[in-house]
């Protein structure tokens, strides 16, 4: 257990080092031209950290979630869009280890992952869906001998220029419904990425996510043998939840690091006396508490439930709300203690070259809220409450 | 009880195929059962047969299939006799 302990500190230590070293000094550039933070990237790879949670026996590190989900926080502290990319890969990568059920084509690919350190972006929002991912509507359609193709239109597709693979949901085949859907993980080079758009928004905007019109042809052997209900109710959409939350938290905890820096040079200006904008700082540590104990307890809970035989408790409706929960929670609360961190610092706050800056904090965790939009988790949840016991 | 299970489906399920045409252990799921359409069925079942699903049987796997809702409705119905 201690071993396992270190080694999780030690995947700790590389990635604050690499958030304080790298992201850190990128983060404004990124921001500005909104470009892939290729450099943290490039440094997680140099760290083996893409690997961080595939099992030893297929050459990873096998570090827990946890450990995952506190180098998001660390990497959210520095650089938020270069912490979601890192997070997206991640939750892509654990439901995959998660549901492969043995698939030998997913262990020789975990050990690729392992060996190269492949990048994987994901391709789970759709065109006409209206953002409900429990629907596809391109669906995988049988081609010459033991391969498919499809053709899907996704609005956006975070950092797909620059992954090494794509996780995309799917129709399982022409006749099937809707809602009967499949993961396939293909290579970058089985895919064709025509963008449909540009990349110039508020905010996250190193992920650099525009839309494409995407067509690949695959094996069958890429198509992930479990069931998707399942996957998206164990993994998927908690897993997302979970990690995109702490890295939420990163960047509101770097805003309110920013906002007590500032108050502090305030106190050291005038000796003695309590400067006007600490009572303010004071207020938003309760703020940025509430948060921190949301997405704590949200991470505890997934892991104790994660780790029950079997993990049926997943799939109750009790835990979607509880993780619905989280995600809404944490998305409302974030930009909350960053726009609290900007009234403490006011005008050299608003400023976007000062040391209390916190514009890029505010934009970032402003896509909170739209990453699986809220009103749709509200329409989620007010229709599991109908039935839910003991919530 | 399977053709009670059955109409129930039909007026609730919103499913895009006939439920005569569905085999009893044919998944509603990839039959085209959405979720905010479970939850409806849920409530019917809920309603028709006098019982309430408790928290651990309100997955999907429970209502995956006419068979798997035959099997939780029989075993909450019998606990209730027993009570």
């Amino acid at each position: 257990m201690s071993v396992a302990l270190d080694r999780s500190q030690a995947f700790l230590d590389s990635v604050c080092q690499i958030a304080d070293e790298v992201a850190a000094p990128h983060a404004d550039e990124v921001d500005r031209e909104a470009r892939f933070p290729s450099e943290t990237i490039e440094a997680l790879r140099g760290a083996q950290a893409l690997s961080a949670f595939v099992p030893r026996e297929l050459g990873g590190a096998g570090l827990p979630l946890e450990a995952i989900a506190a180098a998001c926080f660390q990497l959210g502290r520095r650089c938020g869009s270069s912490a979601m990319v890192f997070a997206m890969h991640q939750i892509q990568l654990i439901t995959i280890v998660r549901h492969l059920q043995g698939a030998p084509w997913f262990e020789r690919y975990l050990r690729r992952v392992a060996d190269e350190q492949r990048l994987i972006a994901s391709i789970t929002s759709e065109v006409g869906t209206g953002g409900d991912m429990s629907r596809s509507i391109a669906p995988l359609t049988p081609a010459a001998e033991g391969t498919s193709t499809f053709e899907k239109q996704a609005p956006t597709v975070s950092y797909g220029a620059h992954c090494d693979d794509l996780f995309v949901t799917l129709r399982r085949s022409p006749d099937a419904e809707q809602t009967d859907q499949a993961v396939a993980l293909i290579h970058s080079e089985q895919a064709q990425l025509e963008p449909t758009g540009t990349w110039d928004p508020l905010g996250m905007r190193g992920t650099c996510s525009p839309g494409y019109r995407v067509h690949a042809t695959l094996s069958d052997e890429q198509v992930l043998p479990a069931a998707f209900g399942k996957m998206m109710a164990e993994s998927m959409v908690p897993l997302s939840h979970i990690l995109w939350s702490q890295l939420w938290l990163g960047i509101a905890t770097d805003a309110f690091d920013r906002a007590r820096a500032f108050v502090r040079a305030q106190a050291k200006q005038k000796p003695g006396e309590t400067p006007p904008a600490a009572l303010r700082l004071s207020h938003l540590m309760s703020e940025l508490s509430l948060l921190r104990a949301e997405v704590a307890s949200g991470l505890e809970e997934y892991v104790e439930i994660a780790d029950e035989p079997g993990r049926e408790r997943l799939s109750t409706m009790a835990c979607a709300l509880r993780f619905n929960n989280l995600k809404i929670a944490a998305s409302e609360q974030a930009p909350r203690v960053c726009q609290g961190a900007l009234s403490v610092c006011g005008i050299v706050g608003f400023k976007n070259d000062t040391p209390f800056s916190v514009g890029r904090h505010l934009r970032d965790t402003m896509s909170a809220c739209l990453m699986i939009a809220n009103e749709r988790i509200h329409q989620t949840n007010a229709s599991l409450l109908l039935i839910a016991k003991d919530v | 009880m399977t053709e009670e299970i059955r109409e129930i489906i039909s007026n609730h399920g919103r499913l895009p195929v006939d439920i005569s045409t569905l085999a009893p252990d044919a998944d509603l799921y990839q039959a085209g059962l959405s979720s905010h359409a479970s939850v409806n069925v849920m409530l019917a079942l809920e309603d028709h047969f006098d019982i309430e699903f408790p928290d651990h049987m309100l997955t999907a796997s429970v209502f995956e299939s006419i068979v798997a809702i035959e099997a939780a409705v029989s075993t909450l119905r019998s606990e209730a006799t027993l009570s």
